[in-house]
């Protein structure tokens, strides 16, 4: 794809330098943006304090890895609600790349001499890590609501968060790099978003699912959703789940490279894409 | 770093470079040359294919015929070689009005790689020659037009291009400030040997001494300096000769 430079035209420190740029621009906009914040965080309050409050009593999850005895409802859905965040952030992230593009500023960051790849894997890792602040806010709230993992997994769940933070963004790279303008953006949630939260794992155990349709129990299954939210799950007590490590990896892999095709300039959609006015 | 201001060396050449969008030939066979300490205009209505020029030259998507060479560099083989030599600003605003103008900035000179001490360095002397130094901290928001304009010429200049691109960088803004961009950028080039390619749509942004390239449907109808053009012609000013020369163009060229 793109062309190697010269060597010792770009050193290590330029990429750095670059990265850093990057993640501080996403920093800075989502300090200005708190209405953003606040939606972010909203959503899975509301959802765990009302939702999971209602269904406490009509669903009890037994005991089943990673949790060593039985756990409320609340408990079971946090991971479920911290995969939701990193969703719609990934999502959020895809957006503003189009938004970007209709204003231009797509425009100044291709036009950086660093490898359009490594452009698009900074603004990923910087989407991620809003996702993760995003993320430790909900947790904390979550922890005075009585939801309490152990304090290691904590730790544990970070590079879990990280992981699954970079399969969703990559999804929504690959989703703008399809798009052409924002008012596709309304279908994308109604036929990424929602389907990929509710046939998962989030809101409830699969074997349940499974009781209820074989079929649905299949879907689920293959929904990369699940595995990051199994991922996190486990994450967030300190252990692995290697099939949802496998495949939030793999799913990563190849959601980025999708969209780093999407992106360049000779193949994908930005060249197809009908032609500027001027 | 191989020297990239050599007189000799064009900044900027394009051959033959044709692209389309699906059926429309938006650029068709186009060729011309920038050597640097060059006020070149690129003069063509809307959707003379001025953008498109631009698209392809700063790489937001790869030509499809024909060849592109920064400094000697083919683009599509070299292309951080070639991009490293490129300032532009575009028709669109592309400041994020909620940061800052230095946060602009060094956003900007991160993405060139430059470390961060060299980059305010020199956002204040770029500032400082714009006359907008003291609002660094300020905003892009609190900004007027003609402002936010020059942020961003100086915001293309930072990490030191030899050739500078600007397409209809001068759109919506009052007559003074157009003149006051004119003149920076005038200077900048016999001041800094740069290249700079104009493009714009207002006939009277060319001034005798310019280079004047007329894009039409595509395609290059006039090339060269404008009095030469004027004498060759027999036209009286820029305008007519550009009347003239876009009413005859074939309109079979570009359809669509």
């Amino acid at each position: 794809m793109t062309g190697r430079p010269a060597p010792g035209a770009l050193s290590a420190a330029h990429y750095l330098r670059c990265l850093k740029g990057i993640v501080g621009r996403e920093a800075l906009r989502f300090l200005h943006q708190r209405e953003r914040f606040v939606a972010a965080l909203v959503r899975p309050l509301v959802w765990l304090f009302i939702f999971a409050a209602g269904f406490r009593a009509v669903l009890g999850v037994s005991i089943m890895p990673p949790y060593d005895t039985y756990v409320l409802y609340e408990v079971y859905i946090v991971p479920g609600l911290v995969g939701m965040i990193q969703l719609f952030n990934g999502m959020q992230s895809s957006l503003s790349m189009v938004y970007d593009r209709e204003m231009g500023s797509m425009r100044t960051l291709l036009l950086s001499p660093l490898p359009r790849w490594y452009l698009l894997t900074c603004k990923l890792l910087a989407g991620v890590a809003v996702s993760i602040l995003q993320v430790a806010a909900f947790l904390a709230i979550a922890w005075l609501w009585d939801v309490r993992p152990p304090l290691w997994g904590y730790l544990t769940v970070l590079p879990a968060l990280l992981l699954s933070g970079l399969m969703l963004g990559a999804l929504g790279l690959l989703l703008s790099s399809f798009i052409r303008q924002l008012e596709n953006f309304a279908g994308i949630m109604n036929f990424v978003i929602f389907p990929l939260f509710f046939a998962s794992s989030a809101l409830y155990p699969l074997w349940r699912i499974r009781e209820t349709s074989p079929l649905l129990y299949h879907l689920c299954q293959l929904n990369p959703f699940t595995h990051a939210v199994e991922l996190i799950r486990f994450g967030l007590y300190g252990r692995v789940e290697p099939t949802a490590l496998a495949v939030v990896l793999g799913c990563a892999a190849l959601f980025m490279a999708l969209a780093v095709y999407g992106y360049d300039p000779a193949r994908g959609m930005t060249a197809r894409r009908g032609g500027p006015a001027g | 770093m191989p020297a990239g201001g050599d007189a000799s060396e064009p900044a900027l050449q394009v051959e033959a470079l044709s692209h389309r969008f699906g059926r429309r030939l938006a650029l068709d066979s186009v060729s011309l040359t920038l050597r640097p300490g060059q006020f070149t205009v690129l003069l063509g209505q809307n959707g003379a294919g001025k953008t498109t020029l631009f698209s392809l030259v700063t790489r937001l998507y790869a030509n499809q015929g024909g060849s592109i060479r920064v400094f000697g560099r083919e683009l599509r083989r070299h292309p951080s070689e070639a991009l490293s030599r490129i300032g532009a600003v575009f028709q669109q605003r592309t400041l994020d009005l909620d940061l800052s103008v230095a946060q602009n900035l060094l956003y900007h000179a991160a993405l060139h790689g430059l470390p961060k001490r060299l980059a305010r360095q020199r956002l204040g002397a770029e500032l400082a020659r714009i006359g907008l130094a003291e609002r660094a901290d300020d905003k892009a928001r609190e900004l007027s037009g003609g402002q936010l304009r020059r942020v961003e010429i100086a915001r293309a200049l930072l990490h030191r291009p030899r050739l500078l691109l600007c397409d209809e960088a001068t759109v919506g803004l009052d007559i003074d400030s157009r003149r006051a961009i004119l003149e920076h950028l005038r200077r900048l080039v016999a001041e800094e040997s740069l290249a700079l390619l104009w493009a714009t749509h207002l006939v009277d942004e060319v001034v005798p001494g310019n280079r004047v390239v007329i894009l039409h449907q595509g395609r290059v109808l006039a090339d060269g300096e404008l009095t030469a053009l004027l004498a060759e012609s027999g036209q009286a000013d820029i305008g007519a000769l550009f009347s003239a020369l876009t009413r005859g163009a074939p309109a079979a060229a570009a359809a669509g």
